[in-house]
């Protein structure tokens, strides 16, 4: 037909949307839009984490570096901020929230990989009423039981301790769920062979299972990450001496109200830190990230 | 679902699951069941005197003005957040699923504020906006705005749904990306081959076919901007200025934690469970069903 010639002629016809030949200019300008606005105000932080309390109180602060790069990060990683809130060093403020982050994030990956292997590989009394019990914690979150929960970790004495800061965010419906989806496929055939093999429950699950689960894990892992490294309600009920803070909740308490007073240089170097490590663990990892946040959630 | 093939241990299984059901039931059954019980209690803040008080504590709750006005602050809240966060992340995500150039370095710049804790997000936009220092502030004062969130109710609420909507985009990004890249090329031909526009073909097909990713992240941003958001709330603006920004979740946690309300909190923290509980059955059931056309 000649009107189909006609229109491939003009670029119509063709990959839809993806389209060679031709500069198709919209998306480049859109994306370049968006890429603005998430990167520019990253780029003003770092700006402002280079520079000197002065240069920053002038209004409006210079929009290139300055030279106190070096001074501002070390005062803040070993001294910490000064002024109204004495708070311990960035650096054993990031050292707290890597130990939360990577404690949590291994034991929700062990807790759930085991109850979701013993879901799917056994026959037992109460199977589905456990699966529905770890099902249902998806719609209890911290927010929801602030005081209840509190009280229960501090009627076990944990209050101020590792162990209440991470113990009871080890739950987790979501890994569970994943790892629940991902053993159902795998298939019989192996199992039997397992068996025929006379390989028992746990070698079985230590020679097939957890191999084959790697690249769940690894996306798991960067979630899970995450999520450890940005806790703050948890931490903000848990922990009351300073030496505990995580970095999180250390910026929160380094600008107070946020007026004149705070040391805003020392908060946005501590901000840039703060960011640093979950934002490397998530590019470093993307692949994995990308494919395990979709298919958790779905 | 169950497997054909499994083994037969009788104590093993118990043992594997132990750990994420002592977990459960210590750290999430037990404190609800709580929330539960001291939601129909009534006792003073020195918790001498405890009497049975049936609903009160909900009549009490569901009566208080400020209560009705921050649950009618948290619903424009999460529908600003949502809106603001997903508009932009489907309008992204259709282009960056246009261009095969470059894609990787796009996709790798607008996933970073995933990243980033929703209280540290707070804190960036907050030095952006501070009425003192903060670049954006001075542009906005340059244009004869005069603007401050620290005594501006409004002002506040803006910075905080900003922050909330930057930080959720990257999420809501990922999710339209990967609907998209699911559906079929060529469907997508034989309509240009019809002669369909491109806003034709948006809307007749691609828009239909992303209803389950956008009624997914619907549900999913709701929740977000109304649990999630806490530590933005409680790191930027503390709920103030005059309770401006002060959400559902916040007021849970400072009538908790700092007027020692406890009905009055567990209460609230009961209704909070039902909205989760609702939200979260919702979501199961349109993702069974599929929301196609």
């Amino acid at each position: 037909m000649a009107t189909v010639d006609a229109l491939a002629a003009r670029g119509a016809v063709g990959t839809p949307g993806r389209r060679r030949g031709r500069t198709d200019w919209l998306p480049h300008v859109v994306i370049w839009v968006g890429m603005l606005v998430t990167a520019f105000p990253l780029y003003l932080i770092f700006v402002a984490s280079t520079l000197t309390p002065q240069e920053i109180a002038q209004a409006p602060m210079p929009l290139v570096p300055g030279d106190r790069l070096v001074e501002n990060y070390s005062k803040a990683l070993v001294t910490g901020a000064t002024g109204r809130y004495l708070s311990p060093p960035v650096g054993r403020m990031m050292l707290n929230s890597l130990l939360m982050a990577l404690v949590i994030t291994f034991g929700k990956i062990v807790v759930s990989v085991l109850s979701a292997y013993a879901v799917v590989f056994f026959a037992f009394r109460l199977r589905m009423v456990f699966f529905w019990m770890i099902f249902i914690t998806l719609m209890l979150p911290v927010e929801v039981r602030i005081l209840p929960t509190y009280k229960v970790v501090s009627d076990l004495g944990l209050i101020n301790s590792f162990t209440g800061l991470t113990l009871p965010l080890m739950a987790s419906a979501t890994a569970t769920l994943l790892f629940r989806q991902f053993f159902l496929t795998i298939p019989d055939e192996l199992v039997e062979a397992a068996k025929m093999d006379g390989a028992g429950p746990m070698r079985f699950f230590r020679d097939v299972v957890l191999p084959l689960s790697r690249t769940n894990i690894a996306a798991l892992f960067v979630i899970l990450f995450i999520y450890g490294w940005n806790q703050y309600l948890w931490p903000l009920l848990i922990t009351t001496s300073n030496s505990m803070d995580t970095i999180v909740i250390g910026i929160k308490k380094m600008i107070g109200t946020g007026d004149a007073l705070t040391d805003w240089h020392t908060v946005m170097a501590t901000t840039m830190l703060a960011i640093l490590p979950p934002v490397v663990v998530v590019v470093l990892m993307q692949r994995a990230f990308i494919r395990g946040l979709v298919e958790t959630e779905k | 679902m169950r497997r054909k093939v499994i083994f037969n241990n009788k104590v093993l299984p118990y043992v594997l699951v132990a750990p994420q059901l002592a977990i459960t039931l210590v750290f999430f059954f037990w404190p609800a069941g709580q929330a539960v019980y001291m939601s129909v209690l009534q006792q003073d803040a020195f918790g001498e005197s405890v009497r049975f008080a049936g609903l009160a504590n909900f009549a009490y709750v569901l009566a208080d003005p400020d209560y009705v006005k921050a649950l009618w602050r948290t619903a424009y809240f999460s529908v600003a957040v949502t809106a603001l966060s997903l508009v932009p992340a489907l309008v992204l995500a259709v282009m960056a699923d246009r261009v095969i150039r470059g894609g990787t370095v796009y996709k790798t710049i607008v996933i970073v504020p995933y990243a980033i804790a929703p209280a540290v997000a707070g804190v960036l936009w907050l030095f952006l906006f501070n009425p003192s220092v903060g670049v954006i502030a001075y542009g906005l004062r340059a244009a004869g705005v005069p603007w401050n969130p620290t005594l501006e109710g409004a002002h506040a609420m803006i910075l905080v749904i900003i922050a909330a909507s930057w930080k959720h985009v990257s999420y809501a990004f990922l999710f339209f990306l990967a609907g998209l890249q699911a559906i079929p090329r060529s469907l997508l031909e034989a309509a240009a081959i019809d002669g369909a526009s491109e806003a034709r073909r948006f809307w007749a097909i691609v828009f239909p076919l992303l209803s389950p990713t956008t009624f997914f992240l619907l549900v999913v941003g709701v929740v977000y901007a109304f649990f999630d958001t806490f530590g933005l709330i409680h790191a930027v603006t503390a709920g103030g200025p005059a309770k401006a920004t002060e959400i559902l979740v916040y007021k849970v946690y400072y009538d908790g934690v700092h007027a020692l309300d406890l009905g009055g909190s567990s209460a609230q923290s009961v209704i909070l469970m039902a909205i989760v509980i609702a939200l979260t059955a919702i979501q199961f059931r349109y993702i069974e069903r599929k929301v196609h056309y």
